[in-house]
This record gives structure tokens, C-alpha cells and sequence, in this order.
């Protein structure tokens, strides 16, 4: 299992879960566990997914990247390992 | 498993408070590369730099890519060239031509700066060190990315004072030779007591003869991450005030711990240490003066900021030794004038003065880094200043370090602009009275008393 962490921030509009999910979808990720928030009113979402079949982890962060222009929010995916450093002893 | 809270507390961190790693040093030894014909030695250096470092700009770009956490510098040092050059060289010319050759490696690899123009000579100079100390004007008048240091003493061996005298001419000459550029030569040279072997930063890296074939090191930063927690506890006590600096240390080395281990992993080269330093920049937000403010000072420089820098110092120690299985380097606050907006502004108020600086420099990791001085500033003073500033670092067993700018051309309230990482910088005043007698004494400072432990 590749587990990476997808951020979605921005002021929320219809269809930004289903768009970024298609997305996943069709290059076969695996949404383990997705959660949102609104943080100075803007909307925040966090999808916790399987890369495993993902070869080309910089095409799929730069696809996600091009995604969230078009959508007009930020999405950015990194490897979880960057997040249990910093919040896990 | 990981919370949202926590992945876009990580992210704020990045975005909006400049967490960053600050340099991903690569050291690289040249001992294998000794020979006696210089233009051997020269081939030898060139190939082996650019075999060991060719993926090293490649792989930082993908850890960025992997963990979405810049990269800012990813650098190259290398063994003290004074040792390395030591069989080839027989002038002064010869050491340019060395500094030449790790330009062109540093421009091919795509490094921005290169460390280890370097000589060690804490109890003496050799022939060597002293061919290439007369050489560094001219290497960082002809080269842009190489840096130069030179250890002129340690708690182990006292200070040696010929070469103190030497490189307050050395510094002003390399001012001359580049003063078309606002004497930008000084900002690549460092003078050092205790100099690590291990230090990732510039411009006082080199790979130390403890050192193995080549190691990985890294330099964490987020000053703007310590200030941005502490802007949540203002009017705590000190406790507070500590721990909050300490949990937040931790969190940014961990990072670098994360990025030295992968970066480790991928080019097959041995992690070294983690330096865990707060390394400012002239980006607002950026800046260690800025966090001495929010501990309370109205500026750097006010009654209390030793004090108060003391403690920042060690928190960041604290809070960083836990993150990470190995600390080295110079590990803790740095204070240079041109590379922190808060320092600039401190020095332009009237609030920081260099006497002040050179206190601090007592409980901080480094030394007097990056401060412009007037231009007709003699030789003999800046070694007066030299010394003062390695006798701190002798007697309290830690590093300091110098790196002064005298501008040619400039007087004091002047700007001077560096550009980039460098910065810019208002020139400082120096006290006018003479030391001349005292620097032409010749010879060593010994050892203090409390060096003698075995």
C-alpha cells in the first residue's frame, strides 16, 4: 500500500469531490477515508488514498494540481510519511 | 491515523509561515583525489564531484514533489582544499585555478554553492594554508558559487593569531577585488573557532577529515513556524514559552530527519546529521529577529534580547535533539544582519549595534554573520574583531564564526544590496579606536585552562 494525502482547499462549488473522485477513480486509487472542514471559511477536504498502482507519482500530483485550476481550488498530494513525522512520535 | 487538523497544520506551515528545508548538503571527500601534478589533481576533482553529485539536484526536486515540502538549496562540500591541493600547488595561482575547477563542477551539477576553499589552522598554518589563504581574494573575485572558510582557533588549541592578523587583509582584499559588486566576495568567505565538519550551511561548509567518501546533510529552518506559535501565547510564562518553542523545533527537524533519510535512500549515500537551525531570510515572516519580538523585545537589540535569544537557542536544541537520531553542524539560531528583516529594521532603528551583536553571539549557534561594515575599516580592526569573536567561541567551548563585509566605497548608514538569499544590509559603525598593537604581536593565544580534560 502507497498511502498519500490529497488536499483539496478552497471556496467550495458543486462537483469538487466528484471531480477530484472521477479523477482517482479512473487511475485506479483507492479512497481509503476522506474528511472536511470549513477554516476561515474556506472549504478544506482531506482524502487519505491507496497510490499502490500509481507508477508515475509526479504525473499524478501535477494532473491533480492542473485539476484544481480548472476546478479554481488548491489540490495538492504528498506521501502521508510527511505528516506522521511531524504529528507522531 | 492522521487527522485532517493535523495534515492542514502541516500545510500552513509550508504555505504561509516558510517551512522549509534549507539545504540538502552533499559532502563529498577529495583526499582520494591527491596528486602531484596539478593538472591530474584538477581532472580527478572535477570528475569525482560531478560523478558523486550528478543526481543530487534530481532528487531533491522529487522528495519536494513527494512530500510537498521545498527544497531551497541543494549544495556540495568537500574536503578542506588546503589538504587536498597541499602536493599540487606551489602558488597562490594555483589555489585559483583549484577554486576554478570547483566553480565549474558546482555550474555543471547545478548546485548553487559549493563549500570547502577551505583551510584549518587552529595552531598553525602550513605553506599550503597559507598559498591558499593568499588565494581566496582572487577565487572569490573569479568564481560565483565557491565558499571559503578558514578555522583560525579552537578550545582545543588556542588561537592562532598570525592567522587572525592574515585574514583581516585577506577579508579586505577580497572586498577590494569584488567592490564592484558591493565587495559581495566576503559574503562567500567565513572565518571560524570550533568549526564543525559536518555543518550543512554556507558559507562555512566543508567535508571534514573525520568525515567518510560522502555523506548527506541536512539544514532545517521555520523561523516564521516558531513565531507563528508563539503568537499564540503571548503574555504566558516562560514555561509556556519554551514549550511551545521546543514542540515546534520538533515538528520542523522531523521533517528534515524525513528528507535526509529519503534523500539517503535514494542516492545511495549515508546520512550524516540533521543541523537544526533557524536559518532566516530576507522574506518577510522569515526571520529569527521577528521571533525575538514576539518573545517580547520591541526590537532585536533592546535590554533582555540575550536573554531571550539564550532560551530560544536551547529550545531549539531540545526540541530538535528528540526528532532526530543525529544533530551536528551548528544547530540553532542563526543572527546574520543582511539575511533578516527584523535585523535590518533593528539595525536602522538604532536598536542593534554590533557590540550588542557580538553578545549575543555568546548564546546563539554562530557567530557575526553578514554585517556590512565601512569600507576604509583597516585590516587590523577587523582582526581585532576576529578575535574577539573566536575568543568567545574558545572559552565557551561552542562555534562562532565571522563573516563581515567592509564595503569599498561605502560609510556608515549606507545600504548595500547582495541580492538573493544574501539580502541587503544598512553598514554598521565600528569602534574607531586602534588595536593594531595588539594584532601585530604575532603569535598564538594558548589553549584556556578548562580545555585540559584528559
Amino acid at each position: 500500500m502507497k498511502k498519500f494525502i490529497i488536499t483539496v482547499v478552497g471556496h467550495d462549488t458543486v462537483g469538487i469531490i466528484a471531480k477530484v473522485c472521477t479523477y482517482l477513480a479512473g487511475i485506479q486509487v483507492n479512497i481509503l477515508d476522506i474528511s472536511q472542514t470549513i477554516v476561515d471559511g474556506y472549504f478544506n477536504m482531506m482524502m487519505i488514498v491507496d497510490a499502490g498502482k500509481v507508477e508515475d507519482m509526479a504525473k499524478m500530483s501535477a494532473e491533480l494540481e492542473a485539476l484544481g485550476e480548472e476546478i479554481g481550488v488548491i489540490i495538492r498530494c504528498q506521501h502521508e510519511d510527511i505528516f506522521n513525522m511531524m504529528h507522531r512520535v | 491515523m492522521i487527522n485532517i487538523h493535523e495534515v492542514l497544520e502541516t500545510n500552513k506551515m509550508i504555505d504561509q509561515e516558510n517551512l522549509d528545508v534549507r539545504t540538502i548538503t552533499l559532502g563529498i571527500s577529495l583526499l582520494d583525489c591527491i596528486d602531484s601534478d596539478l593538472e591530474i589533481l584538477k581532472k580527478k576533482i572535477y570528475e569525482k564531484i560531478t560523478r558523486t553529485a550528478k543526481d543530487l539536484v534530481a532528487t531533491g526536486q522529487a522528495i519536494e514533489a513527494q512530500y510537498g515540502i521545498p527544497i531551497v538549496n541543494k549544495r556540495i562540500s568537500v574536503t578542506p582544499m588546503a589538504l587536498v591541493g597541499s602536493a599540487a600547488c606551489r602558488t597562490s595561482g594555483d589555489y585559483v585555478e583549484l577554486a576554478q575547477v570547483l566553480d565549474d563542477a558546482a555550474r555543471t551539477v547545478g548546485v548553487n554553492f559549493l563549500g570547502g576553499f577551505s583551510a584549518l589552522v587552529s595552531k598553525g598554518m602550513t605553506k599550503s594554508d597559507e598559498l591558499l589563504m593568499h588565494a581566496i581574494p582572487e577565487a572569490m573575485a573569479r568564481t560565483g558559487r565557491v565558499c571559503s572558510s578558514v578555522n583560525l582557533g579552537s578550545t582545543r588549541t588556542g588561537i592562532d593569531m598570525d592567522a587572525v592578523k592574515l585574514m583581516g587583509e585577506i577579508i579586505r582584499e577580497t572586498a577590494e577585488l569584488t567592490k564592484e559588486q558591493d565587495s559581495l566576495g566576503c559574503a562567500k568567505l567565513v572565518v571560524f573557532c570550533n568549526a564543525p565538519d559536518d555543518n550543512p550551511f554556507m558559507a562555512g561548509a566543508f567535508h571534514g577529515v573525520t568525515e567518510g567518501d560522502a555523506v548527506i546533510n541536512v539544514g532545517v529552518s521555520g523561523p516564521g513556524v516558531v513565531k507563528t506559535a508563539l503568537s499564540r501565547v503571548r503574555g504566558e510564562n516562560f514555561e509556556v514559552l519554551c514549550e511551545t518553542i521546543k514542540k515546534t523545533a520538533f515538528k520542523v527537524t522531523r521533517v528534515g530527519q524525513l528528507v535526509a533519510q529519503e534523500a539517503s535512500r535514494r542516492m545511495g549515500i549515508p546520512f550524516g546529521i540533521i543541523d537544526l537551525s533557524l536559518a532566516p531570510t530576507p522574506a518577510v515572516g522569515d526571520s529569527v529577529a521577528e521571533i525575538l519580538q514576539e518573545i517580547g523585545l520591541e526590537y532585536a537589540g533592546a535590554p533582555g534580547t540575550t536573554a531571550a535569544l539564550a532560551l530560544l537557542n536551547d529550545q531549539v536544541k531540545k526540541g530538535g535533539v528528540m526528532a532526530s537520531s543525529y544533530v551536528g553542524g551548528l544547530s540553532g539560531a542563526f543572527i546574520p544582519v543582511s539575511e533578516d528583516q527584523g535585523m535590518i529594521d533593528a539595525v536602522q532603528t538604532g536598536a542593534l549595534t554590533l557590540e550588542k551583536l557580538e553578545a549575543m553571539t555568546c548564546v546563539c549557534s554562530v557567530g557575526l554573520d553578514m554585517i556590512a561594515i565601512p569600507g576604509d575599516t583597516s585590516p587590523a580592526t577587523i582582526s581585532g574583531i576576529i578575535a574577539d569573536e573566536m575568543a568567545i567561541g574558545m572559552v565557551n567551548q561552542k562555534t562562532t564564526a565571522v563573516r563581515l563585509i567592509p564595503v569599498i566605497g561605502k560609510k556608515v548608514g549606507d545600504m548595500v544590496e547582495f541580492g538573493g538569499l544574501l539580502g541587503y544590509a544598512p553598514v554598521m559603525p565600528v569602534n574607531p579606536y586602534s588595536c593594531e598593537a595588539f594584532v601585530n604581536r604575532g603569535g598564538r593565544i594558548p589553549a584556556p585552562i578548562h580545555s585540559f580534560k584528559n
